[in-house]
């Protein structure tokens, strides 16, 4: 019993170990934020503000326009999270429980070309978008993130228990497909939703690459893009942009601990299967 | 049976043609782009446009920046996927069993910095990593070792970036391990103590074969992630010191939209698609000779 105690007491130890590598930056960053200007640039660099204050996040917001950024985000991460919701639903309720001609070769199709990574796409899709008009829009941000294979595969293997008999039976009555989708199928789904909404969230909130393509105009910029640019013009003024990453990091932290079991739901219902 | 058949086809219409026009037809697109001589007169007139073959491809092998990208990109895949793996299991096996209702609480302070942004983290990791006031430095000060110019030596940069890039993602496959190793019965375990083998034998017998499966879809996944290496050397040090840490990607994204060579650098996308498709049938071939699929 003795031996199994230190063990518990080792697993702690090690584990407290790794959770301060995986918070103490996080931690610090709270910290430096609420910090006076040029406090966090001595050495050795103080762990908590001598005074704490708001004043990194007022200069922030006065000299960088980071509000507008935040908006951006916001309305960018928020259509795309509906429009996946559309999209993404429909198509993976179809995929589980439609019968229509080539569904299932289509979908292993689509399962293959998980493989591909996005970064191919974005050559030509610039170009498409460019045609387009949509260069420089959020519409041109939003494209490649309304439709996800990921998301169709987990609304679908989740479809897959609802009962035919229930949709039978509501054909049999008389429902249309419609409202079948709308009054049997969608409150079923509804946990697998709330996983698919926080996935969207957070990939498009968090969405870096594209955005920093299509976007030209620094009116539009997303945060992450912001960001990136602030960081370069402001390489000494770090407890400023300390705010800007809580600012950046907190909704999508509040969010993730929130909704925890759905978002760790989704990850383990993507690998199980593959 | 009809109806239904259309019904399928209006429900999934909407998301299969929105993939079909911005993701599949772009992966055709790219590879015909790579074809293509397109660059900043193209842009400015498609008539300026010439099929070149694979004169991209034979232009990129002679460049040198793009091996030095490659070589940066396979340092960054090769040293920290086992890394992060490694830390992902371990911390996974530390979870699992024999710290009751705290393990919850550490799974989720270890899974945070997953669902943080990028670009925001690796803001922070910059200063963490700061020469003179970052807290790294100030650790190894206090141990008695000598400060390191952490993103300003082309010796450091690419380390720097790559303990970055472990604690940024060990949450994930930790999560995932955990769930494989809830599955592995502890009778297998009792068996085995009671055989004698001791705490690493059980790990090599028991653990690593139940594990096999999960382990190989976590390399295949982790692997595929690693080597889209972009937003890190964007932010933290944009491709220095001395290009040291320009990766593939980041060298795609310059010729493409910064130079305007979007030929070339569509080229540049499809060799990389390539060597992640390799990378993955060679994982597979060597699972399945150890019997592990």
């Amino acid at each position: 019993m003795r031996a199994s105690r230190t063990g518990r007491t080792m697993r702690i130890v090690l584990l407290l170990l790794l959770a301060a590598y995986a918070l103490f930056p996080l931690l610090w960053m709270v910290s430096v934020s609420l910090m006076a200007p040029g406090e966090a640039s001595r050495f050795p660099p103080p762990l908590l503000p001598a005074e704490p204050g708001l004043g990194a996040y007022r200069t922030l917001f006065a000299t960088t326009g980071i509000g507008r950024y935040f908006l951006n985000s916001l309305i960018v991460a928020t259509l795309g999270t509906l429009l996946s919701l559309a999209f993404n639903t429909a198509a993976g309720y179809a995929f589980a429980k439609l019968r229509f001609k080539g569904r299932d070769r289509l979908f292993k199709l689509l399962l293959a070309a998980l493989v591909i990574p996005a970064q191919v796409t974005m050559l030509p899709l610039f170009l498409m978008l460019k045609e387009l008009g949509l260069i420089n829009s959020f519409a041109g941000v939003l494209v490649p993130l309304v439709t996800s294979i990921f998301g169709i595969f987990l609304v679908r293997q989740y479809a897959l228990s609802i009962p035919d008999e229930l949709l039978e039976a509501a054909r049999v009555d008389g429902a249309s497909e419609g409202r079948i989708f709308v009054q049997i199928v969608l409150p079923v789904l509804i946990p697998i939703l709330i996983t698919l909404a926080l996935f969207s969230f957070l990939a498009a909130w968090n969405d870096f690459m594209w955005p920093l393509i299509v976007l030209t105009d620094q009116d539009l910029y997303t945060l992450p893009v912001a960001l990136a640019a602030l960081s370069r013009e402001h390489v000494q003024d770090n407890e400023m942009m300390m705010a800007g990453s809580v600012l950046t990091i907190l909704p999508v932290l509040i969010l993730f601990l929130g909704l925890q079991r759905y978002y760790l739901q989704g990850l383990l219902a993507g690998s199980v299967k593959g | 049976m009809r109806s239904r058949s259309l019904a399928g086809w209006v429900f999934a219409g909407p998301a299969l043609i929105m993939l079909g026009l911005f993701f599949f037809v772009p992966v055709l697109l790219a590879f015909a782009l790579s074809l293509t001589n397109f660059d900043l007169y193209s842009l400015a007139d498609f008539g300026n446009t010439r099929f070149v073959g694979f004169a991209n491809y034979a232009e990129l092998v002679r460049t040198p920046l793009f091996w030095n990208a490659l070589g940066n990109t396979f340092y960054f895949v090769i040293a920290g996927v086992p890394l992060s793996i490694g830390l992902s299991l371990g911390a996974a096996m530390l979870l699992n069993g024999g710290i009751g209702r705290l393990a919850g609480t550490f799974r989720t302070a270890l899974f945070a910095p997953v669902v943080t942004t990028l670009v925001a983290v690796a803001v922070i990791w910059r200063y963490l990593l700061h020469t003179r006031y970052g807290m790294i430095n100030y650790g190894l000060e206090a141990i008695g070792l000598d400060p390191v110019d952490w993103l300003g030596d082309p010796r450091s940069a690419m380390p720097a970036i790559i303990l970055f890039a472990v604690w940024k993602n060990f949450g994930y496959n930790m999560v995932i391990l955990l769930a494989g190793l809830q599955t592995i019965p502890t009778d297998l375990y009792e068996a085995a103590r009671i055989d004698g083998a001791n705490g690493w034998q059980r790990f090599v017998h028991v653990t690593l074969p139940a594990l096999g499966p999960m382990l190989l879809l976590v390399g295949v996944l982790t692997i595929a992630g690693y080597f889209q290496l972009f937003a890190e050397p964007y932010v933290m040090t944009q491709g220095g010191p001395t290009e040291s840490t320009v990766s593939v990607l980041y060298f795609m994204y310059d010729q493409g939209f910064k130079w305007w060579n979007l030929g070339f650098a569509s080229a540049v996308a499809f060799a990389l698609f390539l060597i992640m498709i390799v990378f993955t049938l060679v994982q597979y071939r060597i699972a399945r000779a150890r019997g592990m699929v």
